[in-house]
């Protein structure tokens, strides 16, 4: 579902002299259908850099990103856009909302976006959030004011209210306490199971021990120091 | 009596001519509104001067001429023009609307039906209808050019939202063989019906803001309204207590300091006429025992 | 929800046709540039971000798009009901009826986007009017239906604008312009002008109404923030040149071009 070959990426930092800063080299990489992949590394190894490649939101310096039959690295922002409305799902450290909107709405939106009906999708959206223990009182709020841990739980709804045929998980049971953890890894154990390609940083060691079936060092793509 | 020291009827013989080039253009597209290069006039402007010029234009020596302000003959605005073209054409005048080669007026169109071969020059302030929404002239040129009229009808919602019908109750917005949106000038709506289909030939003369236009004989010109709003010609529910007419414009007239008013037709010709013939309103009395 | 979504799902596999397509898009003002050889799609859906600074062209872009500044060069193709038309080229009456039909502009003053003497039913209903709606009981209830739609009591649609914050005048203008259901709309700095609670509360109205209707719209703002939350795809402006165009969290995440690490590094976090 996810296939990546000898991915490149490099900053260029126009503002300190062009410096040119290679991060990645030569990545290469495979996540089947119903396969939970775990990246492990260093801190600054280049793990949140690869899922950003693959989300898009990074541009690649050279090599593939096919997710589906999409190439990541060359497809047309247009293209990218359906990608990620249709396939490929993220589930990112840090919610990102409009301010003042509703909790359900936040969680309902991207099955609003694939134009499901709007009682459908709240419908969704609610037994998630019920079912990550938010409680109904918080559903008409704005997750802004929530706390951390309650914050990812919604960005998990958000990230799990559609079925993606491709996931990525950046720290899904950070800062969550050890019921809500029970939670996400069944909804990742879930997804597995229905088909999901997905690929995952997890520092929990015994969380990734349970879902991951295979590991990944990002320390090996990363350039040597004299490249 | 000529006043030989003025050309026939005040103004120049090519002043004349430019006029009657716009009048005639006016005439060719009905309702559209025609620059003209308006001259000074000896009477301050918003005393007609744009309807003066135009009746200027179209007098002959053998015109008939007949001037009313508000209905009536006998203000001092309809006097003094009327004195004006007697003093520098020379013209016959009278006061009976079937008499008249050519009429103007300001704020009535006669109740005495018009016949064919009459003209009424109207004295118009502001040509422009879309004005009061649409400030930029540039703009408004451009609307009719379009025929974005949807303005029009946004004024006349505003008043449908504000007092619950369409309050504006005269200078009522019509639209001329289904082309040109045109401001009437400031007649009272009930006059609007009279507009259509006219055997006369209607002129509107703006002396500030310089324009002429017109509606020739047998124009269509409908009033503008909504579909569960129609256009509605009302007046005051009251007959004239004069000379009794139930169908005729009234003004309302104050005559005690006890509140007192009596209501009578606006057109001093037409009541006048009625009176003759026998009709006698509910505060009148027959007009040979020498009444009011 | 299987069988649903995926029905959903083939539909969206739409027209390539894009419903705007700008080529070579040129103003100068006597030697200065305007805007510079700017050429785009944009798709049914698609909502595009312009930024940069004061001076950068992305207003003279908008209005030459919009049909308010007529372009020294390029085409403006637009996917009308009779198929692409350049709306460059085409008469000012068809323009003119584009523009209140299918296309819809929002300025960042509301002054400049409202008639402030007219209330706030008749600004919303003037578009219907001017299509032809001559039935006051139907004018009301759409316009009534609109401010709703846009958080405006419907006990204030008989008030003037004058009356109204600077945040309901400016979703007035939103009503007034989607009333008749256009396909694109433009709109220059939005938010602008606007406190912050005010603007968050504007930028779920139009993602919610971008959703819903379907509609395409270009957003000119300085304004990064706004474009991270509303836009699909982002262009970058520096001289009257497209420096970066993309995907928005891209240029915004990964800007390539120097003026735009600039600009994102520029800016507290978006």
């Amino acid at each position: 579902m996810i296939r990546i070959s000898n991915l490149a990426k490099s900053f260029t930092l126009h503002n300190q002299g062009g410096a040119v800063i290679p991060v990645m080299a030569a990545a290469s990489l495979r996540v089947a259908p119903g396969e939970c992949v775990g990246l492990t590394g260093a801190s600054g190894a280049g793990k949140s850099t690869l899922m950003r490649l693959i989300w898009g939101n990074y541009l690649a310096a050279g090599g593939s990103i096919l997710v589906g039959d999409l190439d990541v690295a060359q497809a047309a922002p247009r293209d990218i856009i359906g990608l990620r409305r249709t396939t490929l799902g993220y589930v990112s450290q840090f919610l990102r909302v409009v301010p003042r909107v509703p909790t359900i709405e936040v969680v309902a939106e991207p099955l609003l976006t694939l134009g499901l009906p709007a009682d459908q999708a709240r419908a969704r959206a609610a037994s998630l959030l019920a079912r990550l223990n938010i409680p109904e009182r918080l559903w008409a709020l704005s997750p802004t004011t929530f706390s951390g841990g309650e914050q990812q739980r919604v960005n998990i709804a958000r990230g799990f209210a559609h079925a993606y045929p491709a996931l990525l998980l950046d720290e899904p049971t950070a800062s969550l306490d050890v019921v809500n953890r029970e939670v996400v890894l069944n909804l990742i154990g879930e997804a597995k199971a229905r088909g999901a390609a997905i690929l995952g940083i997890f520092h929990d060691e015994a969380a990734r021990a349970r879902v991951c079936d295979r590991l990944v060092d990002v320390g090996t793509f990363t350039p040597k120091a004299d490249a | 009596m000529t006043d030989q020291a003025y050309n026939f009827a005040y103004l120049d013989e090519q002043t004349k001519r430019m006029i009657r080039r716009a009048i005639l253009k006016g005439v060719a597209v009905p309702g559209y509104q025609v620059p003209f290069a308006s001259r000074e006039m000896p009477m301050p402007y918003g005393w007609g001067t744009g309807g003066v010029q135009v009746t200027a234009a179209c007098l002959v020596p053998e015109d008939r001429l007949k001037v009313i302000d508000q209905g009536a003959d006998d203000t001092t605005n309809a006097v003094s023009i009327r004195k004006f073209f007697q003093r520098t054409a020379g013209v016959a005048v009278t006061e009976a609307t079937t008499a008249a080669s050519i009429i103007q007026t300001r704020h009535r169109i006669p109740e005495t039906p018009l016949h064919e071969g009459q003209i009424l020059v109207y004295q118009v302030p502001i040509p422009e209808p879309l004005r009061f929404l649409e400030p930029r002239e540039t703009e408004t040129r451009k609307m009719h050019e379009l025929e974005e009229y949807g303005l029009m009808h946004v004024k006349l919602y505003e008043d449908i939202a504000r007092h619950g019908t369409i309050a504006t109750s005269y200078a009522y917005p019509v639209k001329v063989e289904g082309r040109y949106v045109m401001d009437p000038s400031p007649i009272p709506k009930f006059d609007n019906p009279k507009l259509s289909d006219s055997p006369a030939l209607q002129l509107f003369g703006a002396g500030r803001e310089q324009r002429i236009y017109a509606l020739p004989p047998y124009t269509q010109v409908v009033s503008l309204d909504f579909d569960d709003h129609p256009f509605d010609p009302s007046k005051a529910a009251h007959d004239c207590d004069l000379c009794g007419a139930a169908a005729s414009y009234l003004d309302e007239v104050i005559i005690d300091d006890q509140g007192g008013r009596m209501f009578v037709c606006s057109d001093t010709d037409f009541c006048r006429g009625r009176r003759e013939a026998g009709h006698v309103g509910a505060l009148g009395v027959p007009l040979a025992e020498g009444g009011m | 929800m299987g069988a649903a979504e995926l029905s959903i799902l083939a539909k969206q596999k739409q027209t390539e046709q894009p419903l705007l397509a700008v080529r070579g898009l040129t103003k100068r003002y006597g030697r200065r540039i305007g805007c510079a050889e700017v050429s785009f799609d944009l798709f049914a859906g698609e909502v595009l971000g312009i930024v940069g600074e004061s001076g950068s062209g992305k207003s003279t872009l908008l209005s030459c798009l919009a049909g308010h500044l007529a372009p020294d060069a390029g085409t403006v193709v637009f996917d009308t009901a009779d198929g692409p038309r350049d709306t460059v080229r085409m008469a000012e009456a068809e323009r003119r009826r584009l523009a209140r039909t299918d296309w819809a502009f929002v300025h960042q003053n509301p002054r400049d986007g409202l008639r402030m003497g007219v209330s706030a039913g008749g600004n919303v209903g003037e578009r219907l009017m001017a299509v032809g709606a001559r039935h006051y009981g139907q004018i009301r209830a759409q316009a009534v239906d609109w401010l709703g739609r846009v958080e405006i009591a419907a006990d204030r649609m008989d008030d003037r604008p004058s009356a109204f914050s600077g945040g309901m005048q400016q979703r007035l203008q939103i009503a007034r312009n989607l009333v008749t259901g256009p396909r694109l709309v433009f709109m220059d700095e939005p938010t602008g002008g606007l406190d912050v609670s005010v603007q968050a509360r504007l930028l779920d109205l139009m993602r919610g109404l971008v959703r819903e209707m379907g509609l395409s719209a270009i957003i000119v703002t300085h304004d990064l923030a706004v474009v991270r939350l509303l836009a699909d795809r982002l262009m970058v402006m520096q001289g009257g040149q497209v420096v970066e165009q993309g995907l928005t969290d891209q240029v915004l995440d990964d800007p390539q071009h120097a003026y735009t690490q600039l600009l994102v590094s520029s800016v507290l976090q978006v």
